[in-house]
């Protein structure tokens, strides 16, 4: 294995990992060919793609209703670095999550018995300031039921997608919550490595709560590729 | 320093809430030259199209040329018109993903020699852990398949399942490329 292998493996999940069931059938049995990165994966997409996505940061109030989404306000923030420290700025995050009952506004949600927040969408955008920073402001989600084995729950989480600055750099993951208890027994938390998992449960971080308004927590997200990131805007994007 | 990779999860069932907005599939406008489309499914092991999947393609324009700064070269010109990037979701009445672009130019492969005209593909769905990279090669493209940097890495039984197939009678002319996640004929995946 080569040593960029390597170091993926120690941080990704498999592609199988059968205690979560639907990856029995999506994976592939072959494992997957080493070779060079051309130019191809060395580029990426930038801002003929994002400015497509309407940046909105606020999920407590872009429902457009005129009223406060339900739930634990938060202020969810962090860096978006590359291996070598330095941070990828002017990068897209698109951010989804449920509800303060754990309800999807999606027409295809598993149906159970809580009830749905009309005035919350459950998704935002933003693109990183030039430190590599992102910053949301949204409420802390419900866990929900699933049906991957009896009495089954997915703990609290946030579905992050990040572009970063070139096609191998994208990463889609999902932000945990300190401290909570259906983390060990989440077999899509479980598949990562076992030192790797930390680096998806947020941290409280007091300096980021506002008194009398929000609790905030930190989020850093660390994207392959090592070389100064190229930006999107500075004149260099042609 | 080198900072520990943020580790990668599913996109799960409900990324579309938030992934596939309007235009995202579209690469060039309604009317631009060389408008071709890239039309497929996404099978399981059972053969079964999965109506959950997300797929995403990356390429350089007509004239080969990427609109990222890393791309080193200043001619030609890159096509202004032409985003480089699309994302869809798959349609849950025909169960195919489809996408609106143009056929890639030729773009440089580490050895100083060109590649083959190519389309870059994720591929990440309920059920998958992590993205899996895979790419589109041309059917008309023969001589420069043949001599392709990255093809010719791919055991030769198994080169022809990144090749798309042609759908005559349509306009624009139209790709089918299907993903195979898993299988005797199982979609060539690369270790990006």
């Amino acid at each position: 294995m080569s040593r960029d292998g390597a170091r993926r493996e120690s941080s990704h999940p498999p592609y199988l990992s059968p205690s979560y069931r639907s990856t029995v059938k999506r994976s592939p049995a072959h494992a997957p060919l080493q070779v060079p990165l051309t130019l191809t994966e060395l580029t990426g997409p930038g801002p003929g793609f994002s400015e497509l996505v309407v940046e909105d940061a606020d999920l407590t109030t872009n429902a457009g209703t005129g009223n406060a989404a339900l739930g634990q306000r938060s202020i969810v923030t962090g860096r978006v670095l590359d291996e070598g420290g330095e941070p990828v700025p002017n990068t897209l995050i698109e951010i989804w999550q449920a509800d303060a009952s754990g309800r999807y506004a999606h027409a295809r949600e598993r149906d159970f018995p809580a009830p749905r927040d009309p005035n919350f969408t459950g998704r935002g955008a933003c693109r990183t300031d030039a430190d590599g920073v992102y910053c949301f402001t949204t409420i802390k989600p419900g866990p929900y039921p699933w049906g991957n084995h009896p009495n089954a729950w997915r703990p609290a989480h946030i579905h992050f997608s990040i572009l970063g600055p070139r096609l191998v750099s994208r990463l889609v993951t999902q932000m945990y919550f300190p401290d909570d208890p259906l983390l060990e027994l989440d077999p899509i938390f479980h598949a990562v490595p076992k030192e790797a998992r930390p680096r998806l449960v947020s941290a409280y971080d007091h300096a980021t709560t506002r008194a009398n308004w929000a609790l905030g927590y930190r989020f850093d997200i660390v994207l392959a590729g090592s070389e100064r990131t190229p930006r999107e805007e500075g004149g260099s994007w042609r | 320093m080198a900072l520990k990779l943020t580790p990668s999860q599913t996109v799960g069932p409900y990324f579309s809430m938030c992934l596939s907005g309007p235009g995202q599939d579209e690469l060039v406008p309604p009317v631009h030259p060389g408008r071709v489309r890239i039309v497929g499914r996404v099978y399981d092991a059972d053969r079964e199209p999965i109506d959950d999947a997300l797929v995403e393609i990356w390429q350089a324009d007509a004239h080969g040329r990427f609109r990222h700064p890393a791309d080193p070269r200043r001619e030609p010109p890159h096509d202004p018109g032409f985003r480089g990037f699309g994302r869809a979701s798959i349609d849950p009445s025909t169960l195919e993903f489809s996408f609106f672009t143009v056929k890639p130019g030729r773009v440089p492969s580490p050895d100083g020699a060109l590649q083959a005209p190519h389309i870059g593909i994720i591929v990440q769905g309920r059920g998958m852990l992590r993205p899996l990279f895979t790419r589109l090669y041309f059917p008309d493209e023969g001589a420069a398949n043949a001599g392709d940097f990255v093809l010719a890495r791919v055991p030769e039984e198994r080169r022809h399942l990144l090749v798309a197939g042609t759908v005559s009678d349509v306009t624009p002319p139209t790709y089918r490329f299907d993903v195979r996640l898993q299988g005797a004929d199982e979609t060539v995946f690369f270790d990006f």
